[in-house]
Formats: structure tokens, C-alpha cells, sequence
């Protein structure tokens, strides 16, 4: 079995976000990036598989993303990925998951043994979309099952059955592979890479494939186009309803209709 | 602009190597989800959070720069960092690695036969076996020339007398890197836990450091093989050296103590409203924090050339004593100055300047008081000794 985990470089989430004065996007100088965390449970599941089974030949991780997103592909291969596949070429829009899922797709194509899995995050903290995954199975014509919580592979690892949970149940999956799948936070709770495998990780391969051979589709560079960003409004004041419960709840009907006006 | 958050004012950042960085990374983030959760509970009950110990070997942060026995071989500067980012956290928990990194790893391998590092070196990077060092006696620290405890020669043994006291992880450790006066001048010699003779008793009561365990040794006619003994420690200068390495990383650690306080202090000073305005709009407070981030700038560069001369072999002991002192210092005076920004909440094990400020009060004095490395200093400048 041949797993590919695909994990994007994305801020920090205890990061402070300073967006640009024109709102045209984020301000990068000094921001802490991290490998995403939802896409650390897809390696970390990868790297679990292996342990458990046999018959995991190899592990390849795939991140597009600019010279310093080398540092996210890093950290995989210091998890335990066997080889790196940066797409690195400033074409490659971050913020359209349509196009990277065309590119992404384009690059999985070129890999001549073919993954049996495909494993990422249900979606990527940075711009929560989650569009990501469930494109790329659409272009390279696989299932996928979204927000995996539970997974049992079987044993000849020509099938698997998962688990996921749906609106006050939980959905049981059957499914033939290949196919991809997102991870939901839970299913397992990814390693810290260790500093001697940091160290070693330096000597993994890494394939960097860049616009000369990926193509970047025209039609999709309108499929999401990014308008601007702004910081979240600041909090209004709180207000605290102070007393007997029983004068709590007037006043505060009171105030819900007089003063907020909202029944 | 210049980062005045993490603080990283002089952008010190761009001077690490993608290495360095990506260790002190992984570090932080350890500290964040598995030391700062639990820190202020075991400051508070005083006690050693030992399932960290696994943890920070699994993570490589035991004997990170020695290149065999699984470990991660990493340059000076990288182990700086380590000591800073685990400090951000807890000096007991930095105390912790610094003892099992440079007080019991570095001798054994450099003064180690191969049986003994064979043996030790893998359980000591692992955790399975935990080190102590003991140099220090109830009279005297300071000058540990005048140790008392000594070690006869018995046929192909030894018999060695005495005690030791303020020693870091003394009743969990299951070697202890003893130093001992003999005929032939000091040597160091591994004491197995289970020795005949030898007791260990906690030292109860500490004010400081109380997330890591403080003990004393007791040596009653021991019998130590001479296959137990360091064959190529020789003198006081081999504790000394050992000294260099821990000194080295404490001036790296106490920065990190010294950003957790600063961070705190200045987030407090910008939400805290007094007399109509956030604290940090007035002059004397922000006097106050740019002093702090003055020190601790000033702390970050003296280390990191510090490092850079250690990674060339350049490295003088003398300025390794000039910033433990200059980088405790800082940090102590940031731990209290920061505490009291902080007001009244300030004195709770809440916020971290009051632990760490109580804890920094260990640091200064051991590893050589601050009067200790004023004095080597003085002796560099001028050629005498005046302890
Ligand atoms: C929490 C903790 C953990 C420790 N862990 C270890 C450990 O793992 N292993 C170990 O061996 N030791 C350890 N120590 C011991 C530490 O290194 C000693 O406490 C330190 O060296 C000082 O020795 P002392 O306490 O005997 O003080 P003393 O040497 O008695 O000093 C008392 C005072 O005299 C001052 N002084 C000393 N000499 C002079 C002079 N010439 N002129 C003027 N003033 C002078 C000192 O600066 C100090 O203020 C630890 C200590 C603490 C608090």
C-alpha cells in the first residue's frame, strides 16, 4: 500500500493576525507558520498504519506552497512520511482550493506506482473551507469520505470502513481504495516529530515540481476569487444583569426589547 | 516592525539556521501543550511532573548535541534554544534537562569507558535511567576545592564517605555522578542507586524550584568498583567543565523565563484600565517594559554570540560566567518587576512572574552564585583571584 498525505503550511493558531492596511491580506512578516493541524492527524494516521500493518510500502507527503512551506514537509517526513513532493511556484494561488486541488491532482498523476490512500485535514485552519479535499477526489476520479473519525483498513488493504459523525449519529462508510479521505480532529492524536528525526529528515528525498510541469487551469482562477480580508469587529461592551433570578430574567427581557429591540 | 510580541525586537530569528529554528519550534510547542497546562499545579503541591521526563526524551531533548546513542546531535546554539524554550515553561522542568544533559551525560561521554557509556548513555537519553550530579556540599558550595567527602582506595574498589546536599534530582536518580576527594586529587565516580550505604533524603520546605526535586546524598562506606569510576576525570576541572556546559545553557534559559514575564506583564498592562486609561498608556509603565525589552534583547544577542563561539570551539569560561550573570540577573529583576505590574493578582501561581521570580532565585545561585562569576570575571580582568 502506497499512502500520499497532503499537509499545507498555515498560520499559527495562537498567532496574532495583523491584517494589511488595504486588506489584501494577511501580514506575513514574522507570523509563526505551522504545518495544519488537521493535516498532522492525516500523517500521523499514515504513519500509525504502517505500524500496524505490513504491507505500507511507503508514505510520500505532498505540500504546495512557496520555499518556506519546505519546513511543513519537514515536520512529515520527521513523523515518519518516507519522501516529499513540494509544488513550489508562485502561480499556484493559495487561496483557490479548486486550482491547488487541480495542480495537486496534476503532480498525484505523475507518480508512476499510484497511492492505494490519500489522506488530509477536513479542511485547513487558515481559510476553513474544506473545498480542498473533496476536490481532489473529484479530479482524480476516487471516493471520498469527509471528517473521518474511525477507520479500519482491511486486511488484504483492498477496502476499508469508515466511521464518521453525522447530525445525532454516527455514519458507517464502506468503501473500495483508492480513495482519499479528510481527517476530523480525534481520530488519532499526532506525534511530536523528535529532534534526531528533524535531523534525518534532512536526508529524505524531497521531488519539487513547479509551473513548468504542472499546468495552472485559466477557468479556475475565477472559481473562488479573493476579495479582501478585514479584522473581526471589536466585541461590543458586555452588559451584567445583576440581582434576584427573578428580576434578572425582567430586566433582561426588558433590555432584549427596549434596548437591543430584538423581541 | 520589530516584533515586540514574542519579543524578537532585534529579529534575532533571521540569524538561526532553518535548523535552529525548526528545534526551537518543536520545543515551544511541547512547552505550550504539555508543560504549561500542569506547571502551575505541580509549582503549587511541589511536585516533579516525572511523566515529562519520558516525554522530553522521546521528544531527543536529553543529550540533544552528543552524536551517538540515538541522539539528535545537534549544535550549541540549538541547545540554547531547547533551554530557553523548556525555561518559558519552567526553570525545575530546564533544571531537569540541564542536570541529565550537561551534569551526567556530557562526563560519562567524555570521561567515560566504553562499558560505562554502553550502558548509561542510551537509558539516559531514553529516561530509563535517571542522572544526577553531586558536587555540592552542606559546607560550602562555593568552593568545592575544600569538599569533604572522600574516597579510599580498597583493593580494586573504593570506599567513599561523605555527603552531598542541593542536589537536582537526587532521590529519582538511578546514577549519581559523584565528586570525591581521593589520594591521588578529585575523581568522579557513578553511584548506582542501589548501593550498600547509600541514602538519599528530599530536601522539604523549598520556596523555589518546586516543580523539580532537591535532595541530599548520603555516602556510608560505600563500595564503588573502580570500573565505577570516570577513568579520565582528573582534578576539580572536570566538575568545572561539566559546570561550563549546564552555566552555558542556564544563560540560554534564563531568557526564556524572562519572555514568559515580559508577555505577561505587557498583555496585562494593555488590558488593566486605571484612571480611565489602559496601563500601558502611561509613561512610567511603558518605561518599564521598554526596559525590560531592552535586557532581554540585550540577553538574546549575548547568547546567541555566545553559542556561535561555543559551535567554533572559541569558547572562554570566563564568558560563560559573564552571561549567566548578566542573563539570571535580567531575568530576575523582569520576574519581579513584572509581578508587580501585575498588582495583587500578580502573587498568584495564576501568573507566572511570581513562579518564576521564585524560581530564578535558585537559579542565580546555583551553577556559581552571581558573586561567583562576578569574581571569575574580575579574575579575567585583572590576573588575580579574590575569592
Ligand atoms: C535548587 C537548587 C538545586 C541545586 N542543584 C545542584 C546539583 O544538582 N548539584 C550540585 O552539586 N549542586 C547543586 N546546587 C547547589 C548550588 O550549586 C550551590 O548552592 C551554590 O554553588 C552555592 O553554594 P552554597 O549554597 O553552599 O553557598 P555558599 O558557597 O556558602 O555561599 C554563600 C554566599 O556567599 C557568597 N560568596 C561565596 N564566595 C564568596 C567570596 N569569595 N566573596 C564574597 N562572597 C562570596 C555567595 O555568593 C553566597 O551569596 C543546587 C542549589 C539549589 C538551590
Amino acid at each position: 500500500m502506497r499512502i500520499l498525505t497532503i499537509v499545507k503550511q498555515v498560520p499559527d493558531s495562537n498567532a496574532t493576525i495583523k491584517v494589511k492596511p488595504d486588506e489584501s491580506g494577511i501580514d506575513s512578516a514574522g507570523l509563526k507558520l505551522v504545518p495544519d493541524p488537521f493535516d498532522e492527524f492525516g500523517i500521523e494516521l499514515a504513519v500509525q498504519l504502517r505500524e500496524k500493518r505490513g504491507d505500507v510500502e511507503e508514505i510520500v507527503a505532498l505540500t504546495v506552497g512557496p520555499d518556506k512551506a519546505a519546513e511543513a514537509l519537514r515536520v512529515a517526513l520527521a513523523m515518519g512520511a518516507d519522501k516529499g513532493m513540494h509544488l513550489n511556484d508562485g502561480a499556484f494561488d493559495l487561496t483557490n482550493e479548486l486550482l491547488l486541488a487541480s495542480i495537486v491532482a496534476q503532480a498525484i498523476k505523475r507518480d508512476e506506482a499510484g497511492f492505494d490512500l490519500l489522506l488530509c485535514g477536513k479542511y485547513n485552519i487558515d481559510l476553513d473551507s474544506g473545498a480542498f479535499g473533496p476536490a481532489l477526489a473529484e479530479y482524480l476520479d476516487i471516493p471520498h469520505v469527509g471528517a473521518v473519525t474511525g477507520l479500519d483498513v482491511s486486511e488484504d488493504g483492498k477496502s476499508f470502513e469508515a466511521r464518521r459523525r453525522i447530525e445525532g449519529a454516527e455514519e458507517v462508510v464502506e468503501c473500495g481504495l483508492p480513495a482519499l479521505l479528510t481527517i476530523e480532529k480525534g481520530l488519532v492524536e499526532p506525534r511530536y516529530p523528535s529532534l534526531p528525526n528533524l535531523m534525518k529528515a534532512k536526508k529524505k528525498p524531497v521531488d519539487v515540481l513547479t509551473s513548468a510541469e504542472l499546468q495552472t487551469d485559466e477557468s479556475l482562477q475565477v472559481a473562488t476569487q479573493f476579495q479582501s480580508v478585514a479584522p473581526p469587529a471589536p466585541k461590543p461592551d458586555c452588559k451584567f444583569v445583576e440581582g434576584e433570578p427573578e428580576d434578572m430574567v425582567k430586566e433582561l427581557v426588558r433590555l432584549l426589547r427596549e434596548e437591543a429591540k430584538v423581541v | 516592525m520589530p516584533n515586540t510580541q514574542s519579543p524578537d525586537f532585534f529579529d534575532i530569528n533571521s540569524l538561526l539556521s532553518e535548523d535552529e529554528r525548526q528545534v526551537r519550534d518543536t520545543v515551544a510547542r511541547f512547552v505550550d501543550d504539555r508543560v504549561l497546562p500542569i506547571i502551575s499545579d505541580c509549582f503549587e503541591n511541589e511536585k516533579f511532573p516525572m511523566e515529562l521526563a519520558t516525554e522530553m526524551a522521546e521528544l531527543g531533548l536529553l543529550g540533544p548535541t552528543i552524536q551517538d546513542f540515538g541522539c539528535a546531535g545537534l549544535n550549541q546554539v540549538a541547545y540554547g534554544l531547547i533551554m530557553q524554550e523548556l525555561e518559558q515553561g519552567d526553570s525545575g522542568v530546564r533544571s531537569f534537562a540541564s542536570v541529565q544533559s550537561s551534569l551526567v551525560m556530557y562526563p560519562i561521554n567524555r570521561w567515560g569507558s566504553d562499558e560505562q557509556k554502553q550502558r548509561w548513555m542510551p537509558a539516559l537519553a531514553k529516561a530509563e535511567a535517571i542522572g544526577c550530579f553531586g558536587l555540592t556540599e552542606p559546607d560550602g558550595g562555593s568552593d568545592p576545592g575544600t569538599m569533604k567527602t572522600i574516597a579510599k582506595k580498597d583493593g580494586n574498589d573504593w570506599i567513599l564517605n561523605g555527603a552531598k546536599m542541593w542536589i537536582t534530582n537526587g532521590s529519582i536518580a538511578d546514577v549519581s555522578v559523584v565528586w570525591a576527594n581521593t589520594d591521588q586529587g578529585i575523581r568522579g565516580f557513578l553511584v548506582e542507586k542501589d548501593t550498600k550505604g547509600y541514602t538519599t533524603r528530599d530536601i522539604p520546605h523549598k520556596f523555589s524550584l518546586r516543580a523539580s526535586i532537591t535532595s541530599e546524598l548520603f555516602f556510608d562506606n560505600c563500595r564503588i568498583p573502580d570500573t565505577n569510576r570516570l577513568p579520565t576525570a582528573e582534578g576539580l576541572s572536570s566538575p568545572l567543565s561539566c559546570l561550563t556546559q549546564a552555566r552555558f545553557g542556564i544563560a540560554w534559559g534564563a531568557i526564556g523565563a524572562a519572555m514568559a514575564c515580559y508577555r505577561e506583564a505587557s498583555e496585562f498592562a494593555s488590558e488593566r484600565i486605571l484612571f480611565g486609561k489602559p496601563l500601558s498608556h502611561k509613561q512610567q509603565v511603558q518605561v518599564r517594559l521598554a526596559d525590560m525589552l531592552r535586557r532581554i534583547t540585550t540577553g538574546q544577542l549575548l547568547a546567541l554570540q555566545l553559542g556561535r563561539l561555543k559551535d567554533e570551539g572559541r569558547i572562554h569560561h570566563s564568558q560563560v560566567s559573564l552571561a549567566k550573570w548578566n542573563n539570571v540577573r535580567m531575568a530576575l529583576d523582569i520576574a519581579r518587576d513584572a509581578r508587580d505590574l501585575l498588582g495583587a493578582g500578580g502573587i498568584s501561581v495564576e501568573c507566572c512572574p511570581i513562579r518564576h521570580a521564585m524560581n530564578l532565585e535558585s537559579v542565580i545561585t546555583y551553577e556559581g552564585t552571581e558573586t561567583i562569576h562576578q569574581l571569575i570575571v574580575g579574575r579575567e580582568i585583572t590576573g588575580v583571584a579574590a575569592f
